[in-house]
């Protein structure tokens, strides 16, 4: 790609730069603003929709805009930190019935792959792990916006949608048949590091 | 019959509410722990969660009962056969007795109020949220709450097997005058 040895020099400057550079950067996921969320949908009995949320995890992206095929994604989650607004509930989720949190208090997602789908979205695969297992998931990512924010920073947020089967993760305890499997829908905001 | 406690013999009252709380208690545990393994889909799933709470709020009004008839009409005296290690042991678990329940009410009671919402008993009324200011209440009090309650029934054990050996081996009246009403 470098025909010319002084666009190489550049481009290794700006590498070097790293965090300076315009175009390939590295976001922390803003848990700390809480403008990031991950929320969990689930069947009850098939009738109704069940919602909740992790409120404690932490991660970071990388974005090229010029490479979007290079970018990262790494996640980590406190599953100890579920919320599905009922206390008893979320006894019973962090219970060795559901998440075991006492075994596996970590479930993380780091990306291996990131392809873009030509129109804006893009579809990000990873390994994900969960109760002990790491499989791989794919997650489709829609870009939301980014820009410079009114405290001197600079934002990138997306979204993305995943599915997959509680059992493919080693939970097994029976909630029926509408409820095999758990849709996660990822809200993150990153601020440019 | 008579109702007040004699320096000889337990009253009506105080054996009433003695079984009263024994049996309750003893069925508060059995369904706590039944109900807590129960499949989602067990009919019993909510039932029994319910029935738990709604007894488990309401015993603490006989535990005061019985605390405050406790005064009002002291223990007959301990029978002049027993030992003095025997009732220093026995007072110990009299005392934890008392206690306990109590302890299990309110650890039970933070368990279900720890999101801020109250307990409903039976419909019939509502116990409101009090205290939610434990990091992860429900967690914490739920080890409280198993924990007191295998202490409770390993108290309650000793208790029963005391009154036993006075039964059987000793063949006093320990058991009898808290099972006979004279």
């Amino acid at each position: 790609m470098n025909k010319n040895p002084l666009i190489g020099l550049t481009a290794a400057l700006l590498l070097s730069l790293g965090a300076a550079s315009a175009t390939a950067a590295d976001y922390l996921i803003d848990t700390k603003g809480a403008h990031a969320f991950i929320q969990f949908k689930i069947a009850h009995l098939g009738y109704s929709w069940l919602l909740g949320r992790f409120n404690s995890f932490s991660g970071e992206f990388s974005y090229d805009e010029q490479n979007p095929a290079a970018a990262r994604v790494r996640v980590e989650i406190d599953t100890a930190s579920v919320d599905s607004n009922h206390a008893e509930r979320d006894k019973h989720l962090r219970s060795a019935d559901f998440f075991d949190v006492a075994q596996y208090p970590k479930a993380s997602f780091v990306s291996t792959g990131f392809k873009p789908l030509g129109d804006g979205k893009a579809e990000l695969t990873g390994d994900f792990s969960l109760h002990g297992i790491t499989r791989p998931i794919s997650i489709a990512v829609t870009p939301i916006g980014h820009g410079p924010d009114p405290w001197g920073g600079y934002r990138r947020g997306f979204e993305g949608r995943t599915r997959f089967a509680l059992a493919d993760f080693g939970i097994t305890r029976n909630l029926g048949p509408a409820s095999k499997e758990v849709e996660i829908y990822l809200s993150l905001e990153g601020v440019r590091q | 019959m008579q109702w007040r406690n004699s320096e000889k013999g337990w009253g009506v009252m105080t054996i009433l509410l003695h079984w009263l709380v024994a049996l309750t208690v003893i069925g508060l545990f059995g369904l706590g722990l039944w109900m807590t393994g129960l499949d989602y889909y067990h009919p019993w799933r909510h039932r029994g969660p319910d029935l738990h709470r709604a007894i488990g709020i309401l015993l603490p009004f006989v535990l005061l009962l019985r605390l405050a008839w406790r005064f009002w009409s002291p223990p007959p005296l301990a029978l002049p056969d027993h030992r003095l290690w025997e009732a220093r042991l026995a007072r110990i678990a009299h005392a934890l007795l008392y206690l306990l329940p109590f302890a299990m009410v309110l650890s039970g009671y933070l368990i279900s109020t720890a999101d801020g919402r109250g307990v409903s008993i039976l419909g019939w009324f509502e116990v409101p949220a009090l205290f939610t200011a434990i990091d992860r209440q429900e967690e914490v009090m739920g080890r409280v709450h198993a924990t007191l309650a295998w202490g409770l029934m390993g108290v309650s054990g000793v208790h029963a097997l005391g009154a036993l050996k006075h039964h059987f081996i000793d063949r006093d009246k320990t058991l009898s005058r808290m099972l006979r009403i004279e």
